[in-house]
């Protein structure tokens, strides 16, 4: 998708309706980027200043003292940890959860595609399936398995869980790259003594870098965006960093303290931003992906 | 018993059936060129003799021994494949050096190997590129030489130069040709290209649907096509074939070819073909020949058995530097004959050609068989 | 074969062919072996769990599952309880807009963009960025900013528009457009991504054969370019539709499915009927229901694609 292909032109490229059109695209930019302009100017406001109304205005008084109420001292559901606890929660499961699904799909997309069997459009058509189901129709059986393999309430039993329904996207994602990987290089690498696992590892991988970045970045801000499994399966010392924003934000005890509120939302959003800033072309990717499949 | 023998083989994918029974045996240090149109099984073919598809039936023997149950990498055979099929993420080196890695070939063998081979194919300056900095030229060097510096007792190439450019793939047809005289290991090549088959093999096998039409050496299927296939696949221009009733004529059996105007032209065969041919009088056989075996009256081929002169009329004339092609009107279709450069044949014109009777070849037209 | 070289390579392994087919079998079953795991792994966590839910719909569990047979009794009370037809309803109004309000404003966008537009390497990130976010934070900014006491009201006022009035979050009869305003912001760039990849995928010559036979960009657009666009149409349909049956962030952080009942989705309602109301059976037949729901839109397109790509 890169810019300038060849494009037809409104309105024959008049001056006045070029015009028009990028007054249009700017005031589209500014209405997305409005919400986050909200957030970052409110979260170093003080408290009386949103009170007082205008939340476009720029801070009269600059603070960070929201940040850092909102990372170490703001009230998180019982106790007044801030939300550190809990973005390094969300860490600790968005890594192996990451690594080990991406892993499993590589492997798989590699099976499905250059070691086909009778029956393997079957096979991959309910991995695909898996991706799309509401996951609301999981969540009472899994509780209980959690709870009987004794995973309940912890950061293993997230990442478990985000491994499971993640392998369904992950083989996606692998499957369509190495679909389109010339069949008749593993045939030559057959041809030349090579196995299973040593074609896969000398071969395809190394030819894989930009399937893999876009997984890892699909992955890292499907679950580090999860909410649902982890307000239906973690503990208060386990929660990832949204069950406890949606915490801070919903607690009714109190003032609501709304640039912490700003503050927590900005921390909450940034590892996802990063990635996003960092490797957007790959992030469009993995939306193309999971969206077109075949 | 030859070096390769294939024997009875059929491949079937579900309900289809690729290749219907081939029967094959070369020796060794022949090459041996699968030729025919694309689906006809050729690659598929192919593919089985190196391990990468089972065959569904029926025997493969490399060197006498018996391979069907070995893997690719067991069957000592190297092969070249049509995308060239270069590891994207090795350097040239390493990916002349993959197959005897995986052998366990020690370091040390395995560079002055890959030395060696760069050196004869030239290619010893791209050593430490990626394939991807490498023209298609190259690439295509790349390739051979992975399957080169292996030494396999079979080479198998499939369509290796049918991704280079005109020029480039004569270039490339001349050094197989040249690596093949000094090396002398047998080889199958495949091809879609029926020149590619006559200037390379030593022995011709020619598939359609699965069922192996004619296997010799160039010479035979050139001169002496099996069937109506054969003859209108192989050869550009093609062999002119054309419907003409098998008549005696004072005496002697030949074949009349409608004309345009005036009648017909009476054709008489050659002894060895008159036999064959009676049962056929009164009846419309196909009557082939070459475009060279129609000439002009000077240049024909005066130790021919048997040279029939007739007057015909030159529709097209097409100059191409070397020969000249007149094309005519003959059994009701278009009839193509090589002159020599210089003849001075004008179109819409007269003029004079020699039938070389001694190259002419009858098919049943509605089997496809040959006659004589 | 010697004409060259003074290498010696492997001689041809030579096997009995007994051992041989053993070895070649097990190397045929490895890759199964190896993808059976994770094959596993799915049929029991998706589609048993699936099974388990069905059936869990078919007893009588409230706090904690019973193992009895009621039969589709469920299925009978939650299609008399008012708040799952509220759920029914909230989920039309707002899966119909988002889907066409984001279709719209994806294409519009992407035809803009499309027009040789300098700086499009800077608004295209802008626009797609809402994506990366989760639900919540968008949630939190469209929750404070939407609020009468501080947000869009109070900033209106304070720049000199007193008789400005925008109170839907706080509306029983208005909240669940604000969950429409908040998602379609969240969505709109990626639609808009997807149309442009189209867009860009469509050969430029057909655009300048119609430019040759007369079409003006306007009847080109309208004639030729956007019903070639209807593999993304579908596509973002596809996308949005399950995406709107299975929100539930955005609805929680947002308006926590109030005022009231007032912006209740299935989602929400399974969720609070399974976990507070300790109505385990009934929350099991709404998860059955939105499955249904997904399933009828996701089955079909997923079996066109694989069927086209096997046609391939």
């Amino acid at each position: 998708m890169s810019a300038g292909g060849e494009g037809v032109r409104l309105g024959a490229g008049s001056p006045f309706w070029r015009a028009v059109l990028y007054a249009v695209l700017l005031v589209f930019a500014v209405y997305y980027l409005l919400p986050l302009v909200i957030m970052l100017l409110n979260s170093v406001k003080p408290l009386s200043e949103i009170r007082g109304g205008n939340l476009l205005a720029l801070p009269k008084v600059w603070t960070f003292e929201p940040w850092h109420s909102a990372w170490s001292t703001a009230q998180v559901g019982v106790q007044a940890t801030g939300l550190k606890p809990y973005f390094i929660n969300s860490f600790l499961m968005v890594f192996p959860a990451v690594a080990i699904s991406a892993a499993l799909g590589a492997i798989n997309g590699y099976i499905l595609t250059k070691w086909r069997f009778k029956g393997d459009s079957i096979v991959f058509g309910m991995m695909l399936f898996s991706c799309f189901i509401p996951f609301q129709i999981v969540l009472i059986p899994m509780a209980k398995v959690l709870g009987t393999i004794g995973l309940a309430g912890t950061v293993s039993g997230l990442v478990m869980v985000h491994v499971v329904y993640g392998i369904g996207f992950t083989t996606l994602f692998f499957r369509n790259y190495y679909a389109a990987f010339p069949t008749e290089l593993i045939r030559s690498a057959q041809v030349d003594g090579a196995g299973f696992f040593r074609i896969f590892w000398r071969i395809l991988l190394p030819s894989s870098g930009p399937i893999i970045v876009v997984s890892i970045i699909w992955q890292f801000t499907n679950i580090w965006n999860d909410f649902l499994f982890g307000a239906s399966f973690a503990d208060f010392d386990s929660q990832p960093m949204t069950v406890a924003l949606n915490n801070l934000v919903q607690s009714s005890t109190g003032v609501k303290e709304y640039n912490v509120h700003f503050a927590g939302a900005v921390l909450a959003a940034l590892p996802t931003l990063v990635v996003y800033i960092v490797s957007g072309r790959y992030f469009v990717r993995g939306l193309m992906a999971g969206a077109v499949k075949g | 018993m030859g070096f390769l023998e294939i024997s009875g083989l059929t491949k079937s994918f579900g309900q289809t059936e690729v290749l219907k029974g081939i029967d094959l045996d070369v020796e060794e240090g022949d090459f041996l060129v699968l030729v025919g149109p694309s689906g006809c099984g050729k690659s598929t073919l192919l593919n089985v003799i190196a391990g990468l598809e089972n065959p569904t039936a029926g025997e493969i023997r490399i060197a006498g021994e018996r391979v069907n149950e070995l893997r690719p990498s067991e069957r000592d055979i190297a092969m070249v494949f049509q995308s060239y099929a270069l590891y994207p993420s090795m350097s040239v080196a390493q990916n002349l050096g993959f197959g005897l890695e995986m052998r366990g070939v020690p370091k040390a063998e395995r560079e002055t190997a890959i030395q060696e081979v760069a050196e004869m194919l030239q290619i010893s300056q791209l050593l430490k590129r990626r394939p991807g900095q490498l023209s298609g030229g190259q690439r295509q060097r790349v390739a051979m030489g992975r399957a080169l510096v292996r030494k396999p007792q079979v080479f198998l190439f499939d369509e290796p130069l049918s991704n280079l450019d005109a020029k480039l793939r004569v270039d490339m047809r001349m050094e197989i040709k040249r690596l093949h005289a000094s090396l002398g290991t047998t080889i199958v090549y495949v091809t879609h290209d029926q020149i590619e088959a006559m200037t390379l093999a030593s022995r011709i096998a020619l598939l359609k649907d699965g069922i192996l039409q004619q296997f010799g050496s160039p010479e035979d299927i050139y001169d002496n096509p099996a069937n109506l296939f054969v003859a209108d696949f192989m050869g550009s221009p093609a062999m002119n074939l054309v419907p003409a009733e098998v008549v005696e004529k004072e005496g002697e059996i030949g074949v009349a070819l409608k004309q345009r105007a005036n009648g017909a032209l009476f054709l008489p065969a050659e002894t060895r073909a008159a036999g064959p041919l009676k049962d056929w009088l009164g009846r419309t056989v196909t009557f082939g020949i070459r475009p060279e075996a129609v000439t002009d009256p000077d240049a024909a081929d005066h130790k021919a058995g048997r040279l029939v002169e007739a007057e015909c009329r030159a529709d097209l004339v097409e100059p191409t530097g070397a020969d000249t092609y007149i094309v005519t009107h003959l059994g009701g279709k278009e009839f193509t004959a090589r002159l020599r450069a210089n003849s001075r044949v004008k179109e819409d014109g007269a003029v004079t050609l020699a039938f070389n009777m001694g190259r002419s070849v009858f098919f049943d037209p509605k089997e496809g068989t040959r006659i004589a | 074969m010697t004409a060259t070289s003074n290498v010696t390579t492997e001689p041809v392994l030579r096997r009995s062919s007994g051992a041989t087919a053993l070895r070649r079998g097990l190397q045929d079953w490895l890759p199964r072996i190896v993808l059976a795991p994770s094959f596993a792994v799915i049929i029991l966590f998706v589609y048993g769990f699936i099974v388990f839910t069905a059936y869990l719909s078919m007893t009588s569990s409230t706090l904690l599952p019973r193992f009895d047979f009621i039969g589709l009794e469920n299925y009978v009370k939650l299609f008399k309880l008012p708040n799952w037809w509220i759920a029914l309803k909230n989920l039309a109004i707002f899966g119909s807009l988002y889907i066409g309000i984001c279709c719209a404003l994806g294409l519009f966008l992407a035809i803009l963009l499309d027009q040789k537009i300098r700086g499009e390497g800077i608004l295209r990130p802008i626009y797609l960025y809402p994506m990366a976010l989760s639900f919540i934070v968008t949630g939190t900014a469209w929750k404070w900013f939407l609020d009468p006491g501080i947000g869009l009201d109070q900033t209106m006022h304070a720049l000199g528009w007193a008789s400005f009035h925008f109170d839907w979050i706080k509306n029983r009869d208005m909240a669940i457009y604000t969950v429409v305003i908040a998602a379609v912001w969240q969505s709109s760039g990626f639609v808009m991504a997807m149309f442009l990849a189209g867009l860009r995928g469509i050969d430029t010559e057909i655009m300048r054969a119609a430019a040759i036979d007369g079409a003006g960009p306007w009847q080109l657009y309208r004639r030729i370019i956007i019903p070639m666009l209807r593999p993304a149409f579908l596509s973002a349909f596809v996308v949005l539709a399950h995406m709107a049956i299975k929100s539930y962030d955005l609805v929680i952080a947002l308006t926590n499915g109030g005022p009231g009942r007032a912006t209740e989705v299935p989602a929400t309602f399974m969720y609070s009927y399974t976990f507070t109301r300790s109505q385990m059976a009934i929350g099991a037949a709404s998860a059955v229901i939105m499955l249904m729901m997904v399933a009828s839109i996701i089955v079909p397109y997923l079996y066109s694609e694989l069927s086209a790509e096997r046609q391939q």
